[in-house]
């Protein structure tokens, strides 16, 4: 593994790509389909879109050289993606043979995405809000502790035990409790988000700050930097590539706990979808929600990492 | 734009002092294992204003100690440091450091850097046309925006004495700041210092492992022995500046240093014929 692209030469991959969705495409029309109330068109509108996609991907390779690494680098991957969309469509839609309802097709999730969209972006509104939200002020509240924690023996004697207690709950296992003492299911859900992100933000913090090499200290105190200074200025950056991985670790359990807390005590978001649409059984709904989490829970891993990037861009080099 | 600075600080020096006055100093540690070490005994010494000393010994014999103590990061168990006739009791711009790695903050710029000491302070809005004077003095012109680890060692310590000289100190305090760097690099930072000093009159005690620099450099050489560590001897070097390293009285002044550090022979000491 010495080059960073995989078959970046290639002139066939990228072909048999744009074939893939093709075939999937085409087996769409011309395989009848054996499960009868399924409403093909969303899938099909799809798979054009698809299959435009990388035939014009691949056209404009050939006048970008940067692009046309990405696409025959990529190229094999979206080949076997689009073959596993034709199998499962086959599997399913074309032949019934996986069990309904519980594994439905493409062709009926894109289905009832297509029917359901308006209930499904007020969910992904909803959960979004939710997570916004919570994880901005978990994260400030979490890097407040993490310095009084990392800076101050007081606040670490007093805040410390407490903190290594409650730390370990899972912040789901509050849901019963939060539900209770807040007013609305919003604000306790926002509680149990907080919660989730401030314990890893301020361990890491509090870790990070007292891992920090005391002759950055000395340096800064020999410049005539005051109290703040030692903080704003030395400690909370030099803390802040743990800081990072505290909130890396913090994404993911926020995630969760936002699933979960909206599965038990919402009234809307996608975790509450997920739950009602399995009481009418309609599972096609279940993977709809689960499609769009990750959809949109990559989005918002991507936001963390370009704004780690720009922090830490000072480490850039440094590392490896 | 660079004699415009050395002129101004040439002025401000005329009524600046930097007289450091050690009396009667020591300072034990507990070391990693438990037992204490001495790491200075009964430390006096009187550096002039304006004098360039250099402060020389074997590992161990406390000449870190004594530019902590006189910086103000660490302080005597038992006798004073004044600057000034001040007492020093704790950090202060007014002594400035430079450390043996350069220590520069790797988060910042070495633009930043440098301003850091006007940030520490709380004087970057006043003063912050300075920074580019002391980049051009240091000859870090174009790495303005580079992050420390991507420049040389060299470039690192340059960006570091400029950091320390922003703030105007009446003591430079420089801890082996050249002692990471090659051959080549170290005279061409010696020379560096001495155009600095020369200009500024500031103050500059300087910890060195190198007999050669501290000749080249100095106008005192104080000589340390360890365990527990003392002066042994404080020598003048009384040659005029600028210093060339082939000179015979520069060569004599080396050999007899380094026999008083016991590195040499002496012809004269029979102990060493076997």
């Amino acid at each position: 593994m010495t080059d960073k692209y995989w078959k970046k030469d290639s002139r066939l991959w990228p072909l048999l790509t744009i074939a893939g969705f093709l075939a999937a495409l085409i087996c769409s029309f011309v395989i009848p389909a054996a499960q009868e109330k399924v409403y093909q068109t969303p899938y099909r509108i799809v798979l054009v879109i698809l299959t435009v996609v990388f035939f014009s991907r691949y056209v404009f390779g050939f006048f970008n050289e940067k692009l046309r690494t990405r696409v025959n680098h990529q190229a094999q991957l979206y080949l076997a993606v689009s073959m596993l969309i034709l199998l499962w469509d086959l599997l399913t839609t074309k032949t019934n043979t996986l069990l309904l309802p519980f594994f439905p097709g493409p062709a009926q999730i894109l289905q009832v995405m297509a029917e359901d969209y308006k209930t499904l972006v007020i969910s992904t509104f909803y959960s979004m809000r939710l997570l916004v939200i919570g994880f901005t002020l978990g994260t400030v509240i979490g890097l407040t502790s993490g310095v009084l924690m990392g800076w101050f023996r007081q606040w670490s004697y007093w805040l410390f035990p407490a903190f290594k207690i409650l730390g370990v709950i899972p912040a789901t296992a509050w849901i019963p409790i939060a539900m209770i003492c807040f007013p609305s299911s919003f604000m306790a859900e926002i509680f149990l988000i907080i919660l989730s992100v401030w314990f890893p933000v301020a361990y890491m913090t509090s870790s990070g700050i007292a891992n920090t090499p005391k002759s950055y200290f000395e340096a800064a105190r020999t410049l005539g930097g005051g109290q703040l200074f030692l903080i704003f200025k030395v400690a909370i950056p030099a803390a802040m590539p743990s800081v990072f991985t505290g909130i890396y670790t913090a994404t993911g359990i926020s995630f969760a706990t936002l699933v979960v807390s909206e599965m038990i005590g919402a009234k809307a978001g996608l975790g509450w979808y997920i739950n009602w649409a399995k009481g009418w059984s309609n599972y096609a709904k279940v993977y709809a929600s689960i499609i769009i989490m990750a959809v949109v829970f990559s989005m918002v891993m991507a936001v963390i990492f370009a704004i780690r990037d720009r922090v830490l861009t000072w480490q850039k080099g440094l590392l490896q | 734009m660079t004699d415009n600075i050395i002129l101004k600080s040439e002025s401000e020096t005329n009524v600046k002092s930097g007289e450091v006055r050690v009396e009667n100093v020591s300072r034990t540690y507990i070391d990693a294992h438990g037992s204490s070490v001495e790491a200075l005994r009964d430390v006096s010494v009187t550096i002039q204003p304006g004098e360039l000393v250099s402060l020389i010994g074997p590992s161990g014999c406390g000449k870190t100690t004594l530019m902590r103590l006189i910086a103000g990061l660490d302080l005597p168990q038992e006798g004073s440091l004044y600057l000034d006739g001040e007492e020093i009791r704790t950090t202060n711009f007014e002594r400035g450091f430079v450390f043996q790695q350069s220590n520069l903050f790797p988060w910042e710029t070495v633009y930043n850097n440098i301003a850091a000491g006007l940030k520490a302070r709380k004087v970057y809005k006043q003063k912050k046309h300075e920074i580019a004077e002391y980049i051009t003095l240091t000859g870090l012109e174009g790495f303005e925006k580079s992050y420390p680890h991507q420049i040389s060692g060299g470039m690192a310590q340059r960006a570091s004495l400029a950091r320390a000289l922003i703030n105007d100190p009446k003591v430079l305090l420089l801890d082996e700041p050249l002692g990471a760097l090659d051959a080549f690099t170290r005279m061409d930072l010696q020379d560096k210092i001495l155009e600095l000093w020369a200009h500024r009159k500031t103050t500059m005690i300087l910890v060195t492992h190198d007999v050669d620099e501290a000749v080249y450099l100095s106008d005192r050489i104080i000589i340390m022995t360890p365990r527990p560590g003392k002066i042994e001897s404080i020598i003048n070097v009384n040659l005029p500046r600028p210093r060339v390293r082939t000179d015979p009285e520069f060569l004599a002044l080396r050999t007899d240093i380094l026999e008083r550090l016991h590195l040499v022979s002496s012809r004269k000491d029979p102990e060493f014929f076997i």
